[in-house]
Parts: structure tokens; sequence; C-alpha cells
């Protein structure tokens, strides 16, 4: 059984004894499972240990280990242990014998039935997509070791039941392990099907709801962990490329003199939208793509200038008459009407800037083509499972089935590592060098390259009437589509030009009866990707500054105007009073600090939270002190999980909410490196209280939840502070000093 | 090329290597000790960092030369079974997530333990600021490197 530690020599051996590349791809069912992502090593199956598949989903050893598909890839979030403690829980599993590792690409078997059923890993979709899927599959396991128990003993299935790793008949007093079980079971296929009915209840649950250490941890403090960018496999080649600065650009004059002329570089390959530069090192191809001279094409974005985008956005966003498509799941009653008959209408403008994933792994992969070239093998930390094999099957005129899938750790995911865009390159570089490639960006690639999340301006308004009651609201949000850059404009068409992508989180549940909410398409041709949040990171700041603004209108304290329009959200006031209450809101605070509120729903979790800042008004500095959140996502999978996420958005929050920014000039990114794209750093990061407000709901989404709620508590803390509304996102240093300066 | 000679977790290695090459490349490319990580090969996020005789270094801004005779240690020698206190710690408060950037933060946590027993939490936040984690793992980085303290790394 593959570890963890394993040297990357030995993936040689694998390769080899697989034969994979001349051409006997993926056997067998034991011989295509790619390397263990996390083991207990003193776990491991023992070595004359036999092991047994019970179904697609998991294997005994006759020692009793535990082996788990686990079709989350893990990029930090601990959705790998998340999943896996659910299945084991349901399997009624001994935890400690539990190890998990990432399934060949089978979507029919391993798809999440959240997203059309691939194997992808984002928007906070692991959980709450595989908990109805993955627990059955764990009961249909239990199901059959209880079953070969009882027929080996001669009784009935009704009278055995299971204690962790155990199957007992209490009549008898005997009992047999779920590895001695292994040994001979007989397993029915297909498997037995078990109803939801006759799923585990909460109150028999003694995994889940429990700090649970993620087994990917120890690696992870020692160097052992694996990404792809660690991984070399034999004959292999190095690779960096230069691409295109500007979207949709390619080679036209390709100067590669002085690259040749660097020791270790190979070979020059122009490509569709980047230059390759191959060679026997790192350093040498990185030296050679800093040599390389090209002579970009004309493309569409040449021209582009984000900062006049921005304005053709927010005048946009403000042109009532320039129709938009209706988000439907906010869309209510007559909202033109309300308007049109309101005592007082309040509006304001906010924007979003563009921002970049910083992930901390720059972008790589491994590929290898076999000699027949109709099959491949990739070795890749991927959000994307399912979208690099196709891509990659595709590439070849292949079968995905012909495509070797090695998931890795992911040294940060975010979005960044969900669309399949660096497999052209690779599989191009591989079937040209006839040998496998390792591809590696550089940071400045990275940046330069930056699949971003897209600019926004936004139009609000809130209809009042007589009595002061809010009875409509509208929000136009105007930027360039997601959907379409990632899927074309078919896919945007087959959403009937709606990009949910964008339009994320533009949601709430305030209670105001009449709503129009709509997306408004502009196109740049930039870049573009799903990032940490999506549309919640933008939608969240701006709606929950907006509801601030109104109860400063209303001169109603901003906690009790949100409870008043949340009257029959019980799920939105119990996480609003938990943390106003701890936070100790209406108290007084230190001199020169405020806080600010919010509440919003993200990825179906409920989540309300209290920040407390200052400002320097001459650096135009804001000190974020303290964030207080409670959280309520519903049954708690592993609670220690939860704080550390919730931690961490925070923190990337933070950072997004004052620091980061992609400007674009004539098309091209004009950042580099994290030396003019600054991210949060340790003296900038506040105290952080999480508290969950745990619920017997189904389990929802916690990757991002925490995140949109940084921006509004700081925007509307400043406005406690000092009066000022700050409309812009980021609140860089000159926007809060030129707003604070204003009249 | 002339060979290059230094210490690597206590053991003598030669590397043949242009004597520019950034000590990163050559620990984990040449040598495959790829804990350490390239995060962006301009010295601004710790992600590569190092002991060079006992200081923390960025070994992308470290040209492989310039550590001839002397001696390198890597996360991969921080310990002999990954049990620095400093280690432990980060696996008792469960600190990394991603986990890409933890290795460069150990290395540089490790060089202010071993020349300050007790550092203040200013202290230590002056002393890792210069380590980017971008899954926003810095509260617990500063609680498990006060904790290791307190344990006496």
């Amino acid at each position: 059984m593959a570890t963890i530690e394993r040297p990357a020599q030995n993936s040689s051996a694998d390769l080899s004894r697989r034969g994979f590349l001349g051409g006997t791809a993926g056997l067998t069912f034991a011989l295509s499972l790619p390397a263990g992502l996390f083991v207990r090593p003193h776990e491991a199956l023992a070595a004359d240990a036999a092991e047994k598949a019970i179904g697609a989903w998991a294997r005994i050893g006759t020692d009793g280990a535990i082996t788990l598909h686990i079709p989350a890839a893990e990029m930090g979030q601990g959705a790998m242990t998340g999943l896996a403690m659910i299945f084991a829980e349901e399997m009624d599993a001994d935890w400690s014998k539990v190890t998990a590792e990432y399934p060949p690409i089978v979507p029919s078997i391993f798809g999440n039935p959240r997203f059309g059923g691939m194997m992808v890993t984002y928007g906070s979709g692991s959980t709450r997509g595989y908990w109805d899927k993955i627990r059955p599959q764990a009961a249909a396991v239990r199901r059959v070791l209880m079953q070969a128990a009882a027929d080996k003993w001669g009784v009935p299935v009704a009278d055995v039941h299971t204690e962790p790793s155990v199957v007992v008949h209490a009549a008898s007093g005997r009992r047999l392990s779920y590895g001695e079980i292994a040994g001979f079971a007989q397993v029915p296929d297909p498997m037995p099907t078990v109803d939801k009915s006759e799923l585990k209840k909460l109150v028999d649950y003694r995994i889940l709801g429990k700090d649970t250490p993620r087994p990917d941890i120890p690696p992870k403090t020692t160097g052992a962990a694996k990404y792809s960018i660690d991984i070399q496999v034999p004959n292999m080649v190095y690779a960096t490329v230069l691409r295109t600065p500007v979207e949709g650009g390619s080679p036209e004059q390709v100067d590669d003199k002085a690259t040749l002329a660097v020791p270790g570089v190979l070979k020059v390959v122009p490509m569709k939208e980047s230059v390759g530069i191959v060679g026997e090192s790192v350093e040498a191809v990185f030296a050679g793509r800093d040599a390389l001279k090209v002579k970009w094409s004309k493309a569409p974005a040449d021209n582009y200038q984000s900062d006049a985008g921005l304005k053709d956005f927010m005048a946009k966003a403000a042109k009532l008459d320039e129709k938009g498509v209706d988000f439907a799941p906010i869309v209510a009653g007559d909202a033109d009407g309300a308007f049109a008959k309101a005592a007082k209408v309040i509006s304001a403008q906010y924007s979003s800037d563009y921002v970049y994933h910083a992930q901390m792994e720059p972008m790589n992969v491994i590929a290898a083509i076999n000699e027949a070239g109709d099959g491949a093998e990739i070795w890749i930390g991927s959000q994307g499972a399912s979208l690099a094999t196709g891509f990659a099957a595709n590439f070849l005129k292949t079968t995905p089935d012909k495509i070797k899938f090695h998931q890795y750790f992911l040294g940060g995911g975010y979005g960044r590592r969900s669309p399949p865009d660096m497999m052209f390159d690779v599989l191009t570089l591989a079937k040209e060098m006839r040998r496998p490639v390792k591809l590696i960006w550089t940071r400045e690639q990275d940046v330069k390259a930056a699949k971003m999340r897209p600019m926004t301006g936004h139009y609000l308004q809130a209809a009042l009437d007589a009595s002061g009651a809010i009875v409509g609201w509208r929000h136009r949000v105007v930027g360039e589509s997601v959907v379409a850059y990632r899927g074309g404009e078919k896919a945007l068409e087959g959403n009937k030009g709606l990009d949910n992508i964008v339009m994320e989180g533009a949601t709430h549940e305030y209670e105001i009866p009449n709503r129009s909410v709509q997306y408004v398409r502009e196109k740049r041709g930039v870049g573009l990707a799903a990032w940490r949040g999506i549309g919640a990171g933008y939608n969240k700041f701006v709606i929950e500054s907006f509801i601030d603004e109104l109860a400063a209108d209303r001169k109603i304290d901003p906690v009790e105007f949100r409870l008043g329009l949340l009257r029959n959200h019980p799920r939105a006031t119990a996480v609003i009073k938990a943390v106003a209450e701890r936070s100790g809101w209406g108290k007084p605070v230190a001199d020169g600090h405020a806080l600010g509120f919010c509440y919003c729903e993200v990825v179906e979790t409920f989540v309300a939270a209290v920040g407390e800042i200052s400002v320097d008004r001459q650096t135009g500095v804001i000190r974020a002190h303290k964030f207080w959140i409670a959280l309520d996502p519903g049954i708690v999978v592993n609670p220690d999980s939860i704080v550390a996420q919730t931690e961490g958005n925070v923190i990337f929050g933070l950072s997004q909410t004052l620091k980061e920014q992609v400007s674009v000039s004539g098309g091209a990114v004009d950042q580099n490196n994290f030396y003019d794209y600054p991210v949060l750093r340790m003296s900038e990061m506040p105290e952080i209280d999480v508290q969950i407000i745990a619920t017997d709901n189904p389990p929802k989404g916690i990757g991002e939840a925490a995140l949109p709620i940084v921006g509004p508590c700081v925007g509307n803390a400043l406005f406690k502070l000092t009066g000022k509304r700050l409309r812009q996102m980021p609140l860089t240093l000159e926007r809060v000093k030129a707003g604070l300066a204003a009249a | 090329m002339p060979s290059i000679g230094f210490t690597l977790n206590d053991k003598a290695v030669e590397v043949d290597v242009a004597p520019q090459t950034p000590l990163l490349w050559v620990v984990r490319e040449h040598l495959a000790l790829t804990g350490t990580k390239y995060g962006c090969g301009a010295g601004m996020c710790g992600a590569c960092t190092v002991h060079l005789d006992g200081r923390a270094v960025r070994s992308c801004q470290t040209q492989v030369s310039d550590v001839a005779g002397k001696k390198v240690t890597t996360i991969e020698g921080l310990s002999a079974n990954g049990d620095h206190p400093l280690q432990k710690a980060w696996v008792a408060l469960q600190v990394p997530q991603c986990g890409y950037c933890q290795s460069g933060q150990i290395m540089q946590a490790a060089e202010l333990l071993a020349a300050k027993k007790n550092p203040t939490r200013e202290e230590i936040v002056q002393h890792m600021d210069g380590n980017i984690c971008r899954c926003g793992t810095y509260p617990r980085i500063v609680r498990a490197i006060e904790l290791a303290a307190k344990q006496g790394a």
C-alpha cells in the first residue's frame, strides 16, 4: 500500500510495475488506485494481510485496516477527513483503523451529485454534496459485513448488531471483527441498498461532532506530505511557459536564441497561447524563460484598462433601462411598482476590484503520454479531476478511462485549481518531447495568468413606505461572466444568460416584499475563475453595507434592524443573538475603536459576525483587532475543522477587504508577485472568536462560509467610527484616506 | 562544472550544478528533499526557508555556491522523527490547512526558539511576519510557537 512518506523515486517503481506507459493502463481495479493521500503508518495493511473490496468505496484488510475512497481533493479544508468520518460513522468503523485515499476517476460511482455527478471539489460542496450519497454506501458496507457474520453463525441478520469494527451476536455473545469477516465474506453484486430511514440517527453518532485530528496534518509538519510539485517521474524533463500577457494572444515571433543558450535548456516550443521552455532542470527553464523574447498577436482585450472599465460598470449599473437577467432565487413581488409608490428611496453604488487567488503552490502538473498516443498519466493536485481527465481525453482523442490520474495534496485551491487550464500546455509538451513533462509556472507567471474573480459594479436601491418600512429592494450587479469564460457562450445561454457564480450571495433572507435583483453582463476578455466565496465575496459586502446604511437612515441599531427583518428566520436570529451577546454589542469599546456587524447565509451556513477596528486617519491604515463569529452549519462533522476554516476565512476575508487588487492595463495584469500583490500577514491578523451553533439540519458548507462577513464588518465599523461610508472594496489606504477626508 | 559540497541534514552532499543555482532547486529537485517549498522565488513568502549554519534563510535567494562547506538544515532534518517541540505543537494545535507554507513556517519559528526560549507574542509576530500563510493559519502558528516554547523547545 502506498504511503505518503514514499520518496519520489518510488513513483517510478510504481510506474514501471504498472507498465502504464507501455499501454496497459488500469487493468484491474486494485492497480488503478492512485497513491493514498493519507495513511496512518501504524495502521497500514500488515505485510501478510489480504484485502477485500466491499463495494467500490471501502476495502477492508484481514488485519482490520479500512481504506475508504474519498472523492474530495484535500486543500486544507479538511473535507477528506470529514467525509471519511461520515463514512466511518455510518459503517460503524473503528476510526483509528481508517485510511482515506482519492478514488480512481469513475464519476458514475464517485461523482458529486451537487455538481452534475462530476468528480470536483469546490463551492464548499463536498460535505453537503456527498452527505446523502455516501451514508447509504457506508450503511451498505455495514449491512454486507453483518450479513456475512450472521450467515457464518447461522442466525438471522436481524439478531446481530455492530460495535466499532465488530459484528456482535448479543444472544450468544459471539463477535467477529470487520477484519476477520473480510477474510471470508462474499460480497454481493450489486451491493444492497439501504433506505434513508434506516441510517444512523444523530443521537447515536460517536465520530461526528467530536474534534478529530486530521491525518494529513502530521506529514504536513515534516515535509513528507506530497504536492504534485514534489513529484518526479522517470525520464521526465522540466518545463515552464511564457504565456500571452493578454488573454487570447498567441506567439507571433519568438526570439529563442538567448533561451537556447542557457545551459540545460533543451527546446523552445511555441504553442497556442504560450511558449514552452523545456530543459533538464527548473533553474534552466526558469532562466530560459527570463531570456525569451516573444511578440504576441493582437488580442481582443488589448486596449482594456480596468480603471476605465470600472467606471463603465458603475454607470451601467445605475442605468435601469439597460435590463439585466433576473436572479430568480430572490426576485419577488413587484419591485418597479414598489419604487413608483415609495415615500422615500435610498440609493448607493458599490464596487469590487479583480482579485487573484495567490495560492501558495504555484500552478504545476506532470503529464506523460504513452507510445501509442492514446493514453496519458497525470500527476496533479486538482479541484477538477473530472475536468482535467476530460480535457486530456479530448486532447488525445481518447476516452477518459485511458487517462490515469494521480491526485496529490493541493497547496491552496480557493477555486484556482478547478479549471484544467494547464492541461493543453503540458500535454502538448509531453507529446512534443515524447517524455514525461513536469510543468511549473513561476510565481510571476501565476500572477500574470491570473484567473480572477471578476470586477463588479453595483447599484442598490431601497424603497421605504410612509411608515419607514422597506417595501422594495433593487440590486444590479455588473461584471464579466465567469460561466461564459469557463464554459463558453453556450454555457451561459444554457443558463438563460444568468451567471450564478457572479451572482452567488446576491440572495438574502430579509423580509422585503418586492425585490428585483439582476445580473448585467459586460465583456472585457480577461481570464476569470471562481475565487473563494465566489460572488458572495463582494455581494455580501454590498448587501450588508447597504443594510447598515438603511439602519443608519432609520436610526435603528444595526442588530435590531436585522432582527426585525428576520423575524421568521430562527436560525438567522439565533446566530445574530449569539454573536451580539458574545461580542458585547452595544457596550462601550476602547477609545478610537468601533464595532461593525454583519449577518449572512453563505453556502447554506448561517453566519453572524462582529468586527472591532480602529483607523489611522493619517496613513489610512485600518487595524482589525478582533472578530467574533457565530455560525450554524447544521450538523457538525468535525468541530475543530470548522473553527480552523472560520479563522482562515476571516484572515482571507480581511486580506481581500483591505489589500487585494489586480489592475489591468492594455489587457494585461499589472502585478507580478507578492511585492505588488500583498496578502495579509501575521502582524495584521485580528484575534478571532468562533462560536458554533450546532443544529440537527443536514451539514452545510464551511470552506467559504465566513469569508464574506469580513468586508461588511470592517466597512460598517468604519462608518460607526468616522461617519464615512466606504463603498469600494478593497478599502485601500488611498481610498480610506480619501474617504475620510471627503465632506 | 566543479562540484559544490556542503552538509545537508548532517550528511555530506556534493552537487554538480552552476554556482548561481538557487539552493531551493538543489535541495528540492537535485537532492529530492521536497519539504522545502517554492512559493515566490523572490524572498517574499518564506515557503522555502531553511537553516544555514543555524540561521533561517530563504533558499530561493541563496546561491548554492554560498553554502559550500556550510551546514544546511531542511524541514526533513529538523528532528529525527518529526518530534521537534514545534512539530509536536503544530500537530497538537492542528495548525496546517493546505500545509504548503508550513515547512517554512516551522523552520522560521525554530530559529526564533533556538535563540530565545520564551519569546513574547510581539517577538513571535515580528519574527514570523515574512512568512505568508494564505490559508490563514496565523493564529494557530502563534499559539503553537507559544506551546512549543512552554514545553522547552
